[in-house]
């Protein structure tokens, strides 16, 4: 095979890895936008938030690594409750641009928290895993990368049966649609949005956890929570396959673009292309590959 | 408490629809007026100025920002691009053609509402949320361009120097200079818009942020109303990145990102949504409260914490409250300050007789 080959191949099955762990995190937003139609622009900072709780955990505890997953996790459970209950139910039904600006403050405030509690260092978060990459012919494949293709893929699969399938998630579908019929049909609409908030803590945490071991866990790890946009604008906002395919076609794009357009302007391409993307498909699809089209009545 | 109807008889059209229909709110704009042109740039010292300085570019980007959220209902997260579009053609007009600052000034202006027309086409056909998004991208493509482009910016992470402005020969070299020539294009901007939202022109954006549908329906070209909201909004952007760039004298991409473009919606939010006082109120507040968090920790923060902590919790005590304040008036006070002052205004209006 062809250097030129190898190194597109490389890109691409770089591009599909990142895609997966960008839709692990665009799945958190598409979680509470499908169940709640409430929009959070703090996906990025929930991740910091959970990344933050495991890697205090480990460093200012010294707690073993279990614990400081657990942490996170149980953190993160009880934080989307507590924000559900404290914050976004006193937002329904108001316009989006409120509920855009609150998780905007919400953001803020994520992003003040660490820093001024356990410092503004790099932390990171040790997995057991190894480091040396796995080298197919060639391509080189980053473990970490590979758990979170993994994980990524366990937890959409495991989603999208809940949605389809479990009890839970029908009454979730059913809120979606239309809350004022589901809560006639006697579901508990505010527990159900609590629950939507909670499960996006819980993939938030797995975010979390993975992005930090792989870029470290200070402030720029909420930076991850800006390539949401585009991966759900793709994708649709409320399907989690359009989450999968809007995470693999961000990722591929942002690879390939960088891989081959980066050397002649300078960089920074792998930040601008996929929102270029999205303009795009907002011209030509407004409502995404795979989102619901709203109708509008006066 | 002086602030009464009784009496007021209106026999004209004229006077009903006056800015200022009761003598008292004459009184007080006088009041207000005298205040800013003369106790406040004779009073305070060169850095309170600079302060007072900020406070009024924030004024004229939250105006522009507010006919475009708060009366036309789009939402845009691009602003902070839109000034940097206007500042960087002020920036290159005035070194490379050395043009004076009133070309610079519309210039600016007219390039950023053009390239604030082009992001607001999708408004088109995408709202809400899928709009916000989509000038989100287009904050992060122009700062891309801007930062790519050599012609543009003079290098990635290049800064261009500006000369100061002159008037009449006299260079507006003192934050004094400065103050003046800010406050008067607080003044044109606030009087252009409170007469533009009265206007036909006012009257369609209030009608599309109702209801769009039916605005289309009685007859109001959305699209045109649409492009034209962005178009002024961008418009007021852009003149607010020039005057920054003058009172900073370089222009510089980092000065207009993503967090400029928020503060700005933060400023509309607290201020009050389609409300020009509230755009003023908003401007102050969010421009001043780093300046006193900062002040209040220096002086109170030895208190409690160790002199270093309070070094650390100063930009991040500034962060956590700006994001506190913003959900605790979206859920305590969703019309904002301007709604605040209202409500006094309101309880002297019949004081003391409540009943």
């Amino acid at each position: 095979m062809s250097d030129e080959l190898g190194f597109f191949f490389l890109l691409v099955s770089n591009g599909i890895l990142v895609g997966l762990m960008y839709a692990l995190i665009a799945l958190g937003f598409v979680l509470v936008y499908k169940a709640t139609d409430a929009v959070n622009f703090a996906q990025g900072e929930f991740v910091l938030l959970a990344g933050l709780l495991a890697a205090a955990a480990l460093d200012v505890w010294g707690a073993p690594l279990w614990v400081a997953v657990v942490t996170g996790l149980v953190g993160m459970i009880l934080f989307g409750f507590f924000l559900e209950r404290v914050m976004l139910r006193r937002l329904i039904g108001r316009p989006v641009i409120a509920v855009v600006m609150a998780t905007i403050g919400l953001a803020s405030i994520l992003r003040g928290i660490g820093p001024a509690t356990v410092g503004a260092g790099t932390r990171t978060i040790p997995l057991p895993i190894p480091d040396e990459p796995i080298v197919l012919g060639p391509l080189f494949i980053p473990p970490i990368q590979l758990l979170g293709g993994v994980v990524s893929l366990l937890f959409l699969s495991g989603f999208g049966w809940f949605f389809l399938k479990s009890r839970k998630g029908i009454a979730m579908r059913a809120i979606a649609d239309n809350q004022q019929v589901a809560m006639a049909m006697g579901i508990n609409v505010e527990r159900y949005f609590g629950l939507a908030w909670a499960m996006t803590g819980v993939v938030s945490a797995l975010g979390g956890i993975i992005w930090g071991n792989l870029i470290g866990v200070d402030i720029n790890l909420s930076l991850v929570g800006l390539k949401v946009f585009p991966v759900v604008i793709l994708g649709g906002l409320d399907s989690i396959p359009g989450a999968v395919i809007g995470g693999l076609i961000v990722g591929l794009v942002e690879n390939v673009t960088a891989g081959y357009v980066d050397p002649y302007v300078g960089g920074g391409t792998k930040d601008f292309a996929p929102y270029v993307l999205m303009i795009l498909a907002l011209m030509v699809r407004p409502y995404g590959i795979f989102g619901k089209k709203i109708i509008e009545r006066i | 408490m002086f602030h009464r109807e009784c009496g007021v008889l209106k026999t004209t059209y004229q006077a009903d629809m006056g800015l200022f229909p009761l003598p008292i709110a004459r009184w007080a704009i006088g009041l207000v007026a005298v205040v800013f042109f003369a106790i406040v740039p004779l009073g305070l010292d060169p850095y309170f100025l600079s302060i007072a300085n900020l406070v009024w570019i924030a004024c004229i980007g939250a105006l522009g920002l507010n006919i475009l959220v708060g009366y036309t209902g789009q939402v845009s997260i691009g602003h902070g691009a839109f000034m940097s579009v206007g500042a960087y053609t002020a920036a290159n007009l005035a070194t490379r053609l050395d043009s004076p600052w009133p070309v610079n000034l519309l210039a600016g202006g007219i390039m950023a509402a053009l390239v604030g027309a082009v992001v607001g086409i999708p408004s088109l056909r995408i709202k809400g949320l899928y709009l916000a998004i989509a000038t989100l991208a287009g904050q992060f493509i122009i700062e891309w361009i801007i930062n790519h482009v050599t012609f543009i910016s003079g290098g990635v992470q290049a800064s261009i120097e500006v000369a100061r402005p002159r008037l009449f020969g006299l260079v507006l070299d003192s934050q004094r200079d400065m103050y003046y020539f800010l406050l008067f294009f607080v003044v044109l901007a606030t009087i252009g818009t409170m007469n533009l939202v009265r206007s036909r022109v006012g009257r369609a954006f209030i009608a599309i942020r109702d209801q769009d549908i039916a605005a289309e329906i009685i007859g109001i070209n959305i699209f045109r109303y649409k492009l034209l909201a962005f178009a002024i909004s961008s418009f007021y952007a852009g003149a607010t990145g020039v005057l920054y760039t003058y009172f900073l004298g370089i222009a510089n991409y980092e000065q207009f990102q993503l967090g400029v473009s928020i503060d700005y919606l933060a400023m509309i939010i607290i201020g009050g949504l389609g409300s020009v006082q509230g755009s003023i109120f908003g401007a102050f507040f969010i421009t001043l409260l780093p300046i006193v968090i900062r002040r209040v920790m220096e002086a109170f923060g030895g208190v409690f914490f160790e002199p270093q902590t309070v070094l650390n919790l100063i930009p991040n005590l500034r962060v956590m409250l700006f994001g506190v304040l913003i959900i605790f008036f979206l859920i305590v006070e969703p019309e904002g300050l301007n709604r605040l002052w209202r409500n006094i205004r309101n309880y002297f209006r019949v004081w003391p007789f409540a009943y």
